[in-house]
Parts: C-alpha cells; sequence; structure tokens
C-alpha cells in the first residue's frame, strides 16, 4: 500500500480533469438564455433601428443586501407583468454586497443591484461597475438625493440615523432628554451613549459622517475626544448596540442613549400606547440614501431597466417602510401612522455629499480608530 | 512508532507488500484519494488561491509591496499575538475542561448519560450572534454573573470559547475512551500503580492521538472564530479573523487581506504540524473493545472528582447561557408568554420573507445534502488516511492528506467566499447562484468533523487483525468490510450528527450565499435579532432555541445508530 500518496497526487489531477471535462459538456449545452438573449437582441437592434437597444433575455438576476424585503404580491407582479424569472442574490450587508460587485465587475453577480447607499456610492460608482440609466419614473421629490450627474444610481429611499433616546430613563432620572451632539459630551450625559464601530457597521459610519459634517474634517477628532472623555461606550454593531446595551429595547441594556435610525421609535410603542418609549433625537442625523442601478455586463438590460422602474413604482413606494424601514423617495405616497407619528424625519439632516464620504471614509475610519480606540 | 509494537510481519505477507496489491485496488485506492482532493481543490484551494493572488496584483503582475507593508506593521503583529492568544487560551481551558467530561460521559455509565451527551453538543451549533445576546445577558450589569466584571473582557471571550468547543473534546476523546481496554489499567493496577499513576502512564497515553486531535480542531476554531471575538470582545479585540472580514468585506483592501490570509495559513499550518507530530509520535495500535466495556457504572470514590468539575462546567459554562436564553425567549414587558413562539409560524410583521418554520425545513433539507456530501467523502479521507503503509514516504503523505482537510476550519470564510466569486464564475462552473453552493460550504466546514469522528477508531485498529485476517485467506474487500467496516459504522454514526449540527448551525459561508428566499434558521435569526422592536428580538431568541432543541434532537439520534455488527466484535 505503499504509493498511496504518489497515486493520490497523480489521481487527484485525473480526477480535476475529468470533472473539469464533464462540466465543460454539461456546459456546452447550457448557455440556452444567452443565445436566445444575442437572438432578441439582434431581432430588435433590426426592428426598431435604434443603435443601442438594451440587451434582453428572460431571466433577471437581482442583488440586494441582506435587509431588503418586498412583498410576495409585488415580487410576482412584477413578474407577471414583464414575463421575467426573477431571482434575488443577497451577499451580505450594503458594505459587502458594494465590494463584491467591484470584485466581480468582470464577470456580474446580476443584472440590476439595490441597496448601494450613499456612504458606498462613490466607490461603486467609480469603479466601473455600472452602466448609466435616467428612470422616466423618477419623482421630482427625488432629485436632490441623486449621488451623480451620470445617472449611474437612482435613489430608491431614504432614512435617518439618529441618537435614540429612552424616554422612561430620563423621566425616571429626572433628567432632560439630550438634543444636540454638544449635549451629548456634556457632563450630565456621562456613560451614556453607545454607538456602533464605524468600521463594523452603517449606522456607526454614517454618525461618524454626521460627527464629520457638524464639526468639520478638523474638528471631529476632538469632539470624539470629547465623547471619549464623557465615557462613550463603542459597540461592533447595531444589534449589540441597539438590544444588548440600549436601555429602550426588548434586550434592557444599561445605557439610555444609542445610534439607531430615525424610525426605530416606530417599533418601540407598547400596546395600546399613543406614546413610544423612545424618541429620536432630530438635531443628530445623518441622512441615508439606498440606490439602484443596472450593472454593467449584464445580459438584461431592459429587465435591469424594469426592475428600477418597478422599485419607483408607487405600489413599491408605498410598501417600502414596512419592508424596509426606509423613507420611499416618491412623497407622495402615503406613510404608515405609525410613522407620522412616532418617525419624523430630521428636518435638516447633517449633510456630507457623497463624494467626500468615497474619497475620504477610510482616512475618517482609520484616524477615529486610533483616537478612539487607540 | 507503530513498527516497535507490532511483531515482525511473516514472510510470505511481506512478500505480498512488495508485489502490493492487485490493480483494481491500487486504482480504488487513489480514486479515494482523489476524489475529495479534487472536491477541496475546486472549493477551496482554489478560491482562497485566486483571491490571495488577487491581493498580490493578479493580472497586473505581482507586486509584493503592499503585502509586505502589512506584514511588516506593528499593528498586524499585535491582531496575530491576540489571535494566538486567545487561541491558545481558549484550546488550554476547553482541554482542561474538556478532559473529566470525555470521561465522566463516555467511560462512566449512569442514567441520562445520552441526553447529557446530547445536551453538551448543543452549544456547539448555535449562532455566535445568539450566543453573544446570551452570554451579554449573563454577564453584563443585570446578568447572574454581573459581580465577576468580566464584561468584554479576555475570561469572557475564553469563556465563551470553551462554551462552543467543550463538546468537541468531550466527544473527540470520549469517543475513545468508552472502548479502551479496562484490562491495560487493571493490571497496571495490580501491579501495584496507583490511580493517578495508571492513568498517567496507561490512560493519557492511549488517549493522546484523541486529545492532539481534539486540541487541534478546538485551536483552529478559537483561530478562525468570527462572531463570539465580536461580540464577546467588544471592539477591543481585533483578531486576524475579524481583520480579514474587515479588509475584505468593507474596504475590499485586497493586499491587506492577502497578508493576513497567509499569516492565518502560516499559523493553521503551524498548529496542524504540531498536533500531527504529536499524534504521530503517540500513535500506536491499541486494543478497542467494539463494545462499550470499557464503560463501568458511577461510583462516588471514583468518578467525584471529573463528577463535580463536569457539572460545574456544565451548569456555569454551558447551561446559564442556555437557561437565559430559554427564559428571556418566554418573557416580554408584560411578564411570561409563549407569544414568540406562535410567532415562529409568521413572518414576525414581514421581517422575514418565509416564516420561522419553512426556513427550518430549508435548514433541514441544506443539512440533510450537506451530510450526505460530508460523509461520503469523509469516509473516502478516514479509509485512506487509516491505511498503515510501510514506506515512511507515504505514510508522511497520508499524514499531510489528513492535514490538509483540516484546513478549511482555519481559512475565513469571507476568503473561501469572496474567492468562490471571482473564481466559479463562468460557465462551465457559474455556480454562483445555485443553491447547491449552500451544502457544498457547509460539507467543507463539516469534513474536516467527520474524518474527527472516524479516524481515531480506525486508526485504533489492531493492525495484525487485518494481517490475522490476510493470513486466514480474505482478500482486500474482505478485510475492509469485515475489519474495518463494523469499527467505520460505529464511527459513522457520531459523524453524521456533527456534519447535521454543523449545517444546521453555519452561519458565516451560508450567509454570503443563501437566497432571501431560500434562507436558513441561523440566517433567518440574524435578520430577527438585526431589526428593532421586542417581537423581533423575541423571535429571534425563540428561534434560536427551536435550532438548539433541534440540535440536541440530532445528536441523540446519532447516539442511538448503534449498528448490531458493530456491538457483535
Amino acid at each position: 500500500m505503499s504509493p498511496i500518496g504518489r497515486f493520490a497526487a497523480r489521481g487527484a489531477i485525473t480526477t480535476i480533469a475529468a470533472i473539469s471535462l464533464l462540466a465543460a459538456c454539461s456546459g456546452s449545452s447550457a448557455p440556452t438564455t444567452s443565445d436566445q438573449a444575442t437572438a432578441s437582441t439582434t431581432t430588435q437592434g433590426t426592428t426598431s433601428s435604434a443603435p443601442a437597444e438594451p440587451s434582453r433575455s428572460d431571466t433577471l438576476t437581482v442583488v440586494t443586501h441582506d435587509s431588503f424585503a418586498l412583498s410576495d404580491e409585488a415580487k410576482a407582479k412584477f413578474e407577471t407583468d414583464t414575463g421575467l424569472k426573477v431571482t434575488y442574490v443577497a451577499p451580505g450587508d450594503a458594505g459587502s454586497m458594494a465590494n463584491q460587485l467591484v470584485l466581480t465587475k468582470d464577470s456580474p453577480l446580476g443584472d440590476v443591484v439595490f441597496g448601494i447607499d450613499n456612504t458606498f456610492a462613490s466607490r461603486v460608482a467609480g469603479a466601473g461597475v455600472l452602466d448609466p440609466y435616467a428612470a422616466a419614473p423618477l419623482p421630482t421629490s427625488a432629485n436632490d438625493l441623486s449621488a451623480d450627474d451620470g445617472h449611474l444610481l437612482t435613489p430608491i429611499d431614504y432614512g435617518d440615523v439618529c441618537v435614540n433616546a429612552d424616554k422612561g430613563w430620563y423621566a425616571a432620572k429626572n433628567l432632560p432628554i439630550p438634543t444636540s451632539l454638544d449635549d451629548l459630551a456634556g457632563a450630565a450625559y456621562k456613560d451614556q451613549l453607545v454607538v456602533e464601530n464605524p468600521a463594523s457597521s452603517s449606522p456607526g459610519l454614517a454618525f461618524l459622517a454626521a460627527t464629520v459634517g457638524a464639526k468639520g474634517e478638523d474638528g471631529y477628532l476632538d469632539y470624539w475626544g470629547k465623547l471619549t472623555d464623557n465615557g462613550v461606550k463603542i459597540a461592533k454593531g447595531w444589534t449589540e448596540a441597539y438590544t444588548g446595551d440600549f436601555s429602550g429595547s426588548a434586550g434592557k441594556g444599561p445605557r439610555p442613549l444609542v445610534v439607531s435610525y430615525a424610525t426605530s421609535p416606530a417599533f418601540e410603542v407598547d400596546k395600546g400606547a399613543t406614546e413610544s418609549r423612545t424618541v429620536a433625537l432630530l438635531d443628530t442625523c445623518f441622512r441615508q440614501v439606498e440606490y439602484a442601478g443596472v450593472l454593467k455586463g449584464s445580459q438584461n438590460v431592459w429587465g435591469a431597466q424594469k426592475f428600477i422602474d418597478f422599485m419607483l413604482s408607487k405600489e413599491v413606494q408605498a410598501e417600502i417602510p414596512e419592508q424596509m424601514y426606509m423613507y420611499p423617495v416618491d412623497t407622495s405616497v402615503t406613510l404608515p401612522a405609525d410613522w407620522v407619528k412616532f418617525a419624523p424625519l430630521a428636518p435638516k439632516p447633517i449633510a456630507v455629499d457623497a463624494a467626500t464620504i468615497g474619497a475620504q471614509r477610510e482616512t475618517w475610519i482609520k484616524d477615529w480608530t486610533a483616537r478612539v480606540l487607540g | 512508532m507503530t513498527a516497535d509494537l507490532a511483531p515482525p510481519l511473516p514472510a510470505t505477507h511481506r512478500g505480498r507488500g512488495r508485489r502490493g496489491l492487485p490493480w483494481v485496488w491500487r486504482a480504488g485506492w487513489t480514486l479515494a484519494a482523489a476524489l475529495p482532493l479534487a472536491f477541496l481543490a475546486i472549493f477551496f484551494a482554489w478560491p482562497v488561491a485566486a483571491l490571495v493572488a488577487r491581493g498580490f496584483g493578479g493580472e497586473t503582475g505581482a507586486t509584493f509591496g503592499a503585502v509586505a507593508d502589512v506584514l511588516g506593521s506593528a499593528r498586524t503583529w499585535r491582531i496575530l499575538r491576540t489571535t494566538v492568544t486567545l487561541a491558545v487560551l481558549g484550546t488550554a481551558a476547553s482541554v482542561a475542561l474538556g478532559i473529566p467530561g470525555a470521561y465522566l460521559l463516555y467511560a462512566v455509565r449512569f442514567p441520562g448519560r445520552s441526553l447529557a451527551r446530547a445536551l453538551v453538543t448543543v452549544p456547539f451549533v448555535l449562532p455566535t450572534v445568539v450566543v453573544g445576546v446570551a452570554w451579554v445577558a449573563v454577564l453584563g450589569p443585570s446578568g447572574p454573573l454581573a459581580f465577576l466584571g468580566w464584561a468584554e473582557s479576555l475570561p469572557a471571550i475564553i469563556l465563551a470559547l470553551v462554551f462552543f468547543n467543550y463538546a468537541v473534546v468531550v466527544r473527540t476523546v470520549g469517543g475513545l475512551w468508552g472502548r479502551l481496554d479496562p484490562r491495560a489499567v487493571q493490571a497496571a493496577r495490580t501491579l501495584g500503580a496507583s490511580p493517578a499513576r495508571a492513568f498517567r502512564t496507561v490512560t493519557l497515553p492511549a488517549l493522546m492521538p484523541a486529545i492532539a486531535s481534539a486540541a487541534a480542531l478546538v485551536f483552529l476554531f478559537c483561530a478562525s472564530a468570527f462572531g463570539i471575538i465580536m461580540v464577546m470582545g467588544g471592539v477591543r479585540y481585533s483578531t486576524v479573523e475579524t481583520e480579514i472580514w474587515y479588509q475584505t468585506t468593507q474596504l475590499l483592501d485586497l493586499p491587506a487581506a492577502a497578508a493576513l490570509s497567509i499569516t492565518q495559513l502560516v499559523v493553521v499550518t503551524l498548529a496542524l504540524l504540531v498536533t500531527s507530530w504529536t499524534s504521530s509520535r503517540n500513535e500506536r495500535a491499541l486494543r478497542l473493545r467494539g463494545d462499550a466495556s470499557g464503560e463501568h457504572p458511577w461510583a462516588w470514590r471514583r468518578d467525584g472528582l471529573a463528577t463535580v468539575v463536569t457539572a460545574t462546567v456544565g451548569l456555569a459554562i454551558l447551561a446559564l447561557p442556555l437557561v437565559t436564553l430559554v427564559l428571556r425567549s418566554l418573557r416580554n414587558r408584560e411578564g411570561w408568554t409563549v407569544e414568540h413562539y406562535r410567532a415562529l409560524g409568521t413572518t414576525v410583521g414581514r421581517t422575514l420573507t418565509v416564516p420561522v418554520w419553512g426556513a427550518l425545513r430549508n435548514s433541514l433539507v441544506v443539512a440533510a445534502e450537506a451530510t450526505l456530501i460530508a460523509l461520503a467523502l469523509g469516509v473516502l479521507v478516514s479509509l485512506v488516511v487509516s491505511r498503515r503503509p510501510r514506506g515512511a514516504g507515504a505514510r508522511r503523505s497520508l499524514r499531510a492528506l489528513d492535514a490538509l482537510f483540516m484546513l478549511p476550519l482555519g481559512v475565513s470564510a469571507v476568503t473561501v467566499g469572496f474567492g468562490l466569486l471571482i473564481t466559479l464564475n463562468r460557465p462551465p462552473l457559474d455556480l454562483r447562484q445555485s443553491m447547491i453552493l449552500i451544502p457544498i460550504a457547509q460539507a467543507i466546514v463539516a469534513l474536516p468533523l467527520v474524518v474527527r469522528a472516524i479516524l481515531p477508531v480506525l486508526r485504533a485498529i489492531d493492525p495484525r487483525q487485518r494481517e490475522a485476517a490476510a493470513t486466514l485467506g480474505a482478500g482486500p474487500g474482505r478485510i475492509l468490510r469485515t475489519v474495518d467496516g463494523p469499527f467505520l459504522l460505529r464511527g459513522v454514526g457520531l459523524a453524521a450528527g456533527f456534519a447535521m449540527a454543523t449545517s444546521l448551525g453555519e452561519f458565516g459561508a451560508t450567509s454570503f450565499l443563501a437566497r432571501p428566499d431560500r434562507p436558513t434558521v441561523p440566517v433567518v435569526i440574524f435578520r430577527l435579532i438585526g431589526r428593532p422592536g421586542e417581537a423581533n428580538f423575541g423571535a429571534a431568541l425563540a428561534a434560536s432555541v427551536l435550532l438548539a432543541l433541534l440540535t440536541a434532537i440530532v445528536m441523540l439520534l446519532a447516539e442511538r445508530i448503534r449498528p448490531a455488527e458493530a456491538s457483535e466484535l
């Protein structure tokens, strides 16, 4: 039995070769969809005589982040209306997804992407991952939210990341609820705030951006120095901070202030209560915008564009609050009653433009890590 | 080492060895080694190599500068130090606490033992994010162990690492312990050795291969632990694994990720070399009993210490977070309730795309597929690796083969996941959107466990049994069937249990691959716990309890699979 090692090595090579061969054989009969795609493109090209008729096939792959959700009815209606068979893939959180798109731009993961936010927008747009598409149904209310002038990214929804406070905790302590970023660094609010690590959490990064926007690139690190002196706690992610450390959530942690979303208070309303147990501090908010875009190299550009139109349709826009906890870009749709009552948007969110975030994000995180975590 | 124990072989047999096996058998063994190797090459080695190569510059030509910078930075070395410290401490604690447990649960008979064995395995498969929340609840300001002041500290991480890995030690070591021939110890005792001396000189050396094997597994788990370090360590502890995740998924800094992946590979390879060396030093043919006659009934004088240690670990480290989890899943703001369990049949106020029960069905289907793949490959690997070729080179090759299949445990799921994206990305192998990648990825993670469960038993077969069979005229096929077979079957039950449990709890690789419309239970739990509101949090806890129960049942069934042939030995 001695020659097993040698044989094993040789055998492995043979097996790999065999498997590749097998795969190659099955592959040769497989790419019918792309054949059809090319076929339909050519026929359409000749009939309509337009120079750049979008490619088209009967399947569509939608790449999203892991918080994507739409009702089954909406998804079914899209398939019926377009005749497309849609596959949704969700390879991780927004950051992970954006980077996977950059990594795979030579062989894209799908036809269309939804869920790139404004902290990753310039990175994805700049990497040449997207093809432009100017969606016709884009409501005028969405114009302020667009990330670029080249129509690479279409805004679909948005929301605010704000510090949330546990009202009951402050009532019990007879302490006014803080309102501003400066309050958070004040002695009265020592050891009360928990913030997500911007390196590993999207609300954490949003809050860091908010402090840069409010205090300037020269001042934000000093502000974080004050927060650190005031006992700010850094948690890994939103779940740890909100369910682990925050006193106003189901986790009943020890800290009454947490970086979360402006919509979070709508989910902390006791049965039959007229008020939420928590409140978002609207002067501490950063606005997150989520975009959709057509992936370069898609075999079904037509379907990809249809999907973006679909995300902007009244029907989808109306269900975005319930499904994805974000505000629709189309302000004409009706919001859930709970949101109107408990989850107002910040009237003046702290603004930082996408290009600056894209260029500076890594520097900010690095400097922040050195200053706050040491 | 085997050679000095076995008596010289009869001349006829040696002659046969030189002539070698018939070509059919040689081809068979080659295929048995080649199949799992090909699988590993395509779904693990290639993706990892491709991503690391991309870090070095990929198509544009190699640039070592960026990688070298990362390797030379103080931060990288600090992260490496943290990683090794945590892994060594976690492994040492798990082994030290696990050995008494292995003894009590496998070498001693007492009522309720099967249940206890199944229960200690539950932590191993729970999603880390849930365990993190449970532990934070235990050690946090309002928890029962708050007085220790261990929240977000080194002891907290070590405790959590023991929580996860205790079962690995108990089961790997116990599986061998229960079948040790008690007569060796009895002989030592008759010759005047104290119980301690008999343990040190007879039992411990016999157990060494299993202990080394368990330690290697635990070390790999600890070194590549991701979620638990993130949750338990707060933000102060960065390990190679968490850093790879950050550099890859959040920054796409591939040179940095490549440097870290290489570091990780070096650490893991070193650990495996040490283990391989340890077990080869101790490798010997054991006198094993096919039945459980190595067991004896419980007696206070002999088993008291092991019982106290195991009960303490069981209650303080394993049960406390689990009980906290169960209790919290049964409470809401008003008091006791089962509403979180009722919510499992719904999409929890639209948070989910499918009810938890639907996710459970997906999980079971995927787990069954993953178990089949892992078992098929694992049996092949174990059979090949358990051969005892006479050439030193061949023996080394087999040890290398064994170590090779352990590698996936020590390599970041992120590296594999991102690597898959740039390798299996075009026909004929565009599997990126194929559901089959999920069981495949889980099988790669489960494969080392399957091998660990089967191999020690096969390795410990006295080679003289095979030789005797050969002398009596049995062909290679018959030897395989009648000598290896019964031992193999015994190991398979346990292996299947581990594979299934691993698959049920796997989150890292699955989270990259799972489809939103066909999520598994850990994916669903992660999603629930990532949303605000008591309903989501409660449902996440209830789903975790469900997953824990399911795991306990799977492991209980695995214990029950005792083929009749095995006990006739």
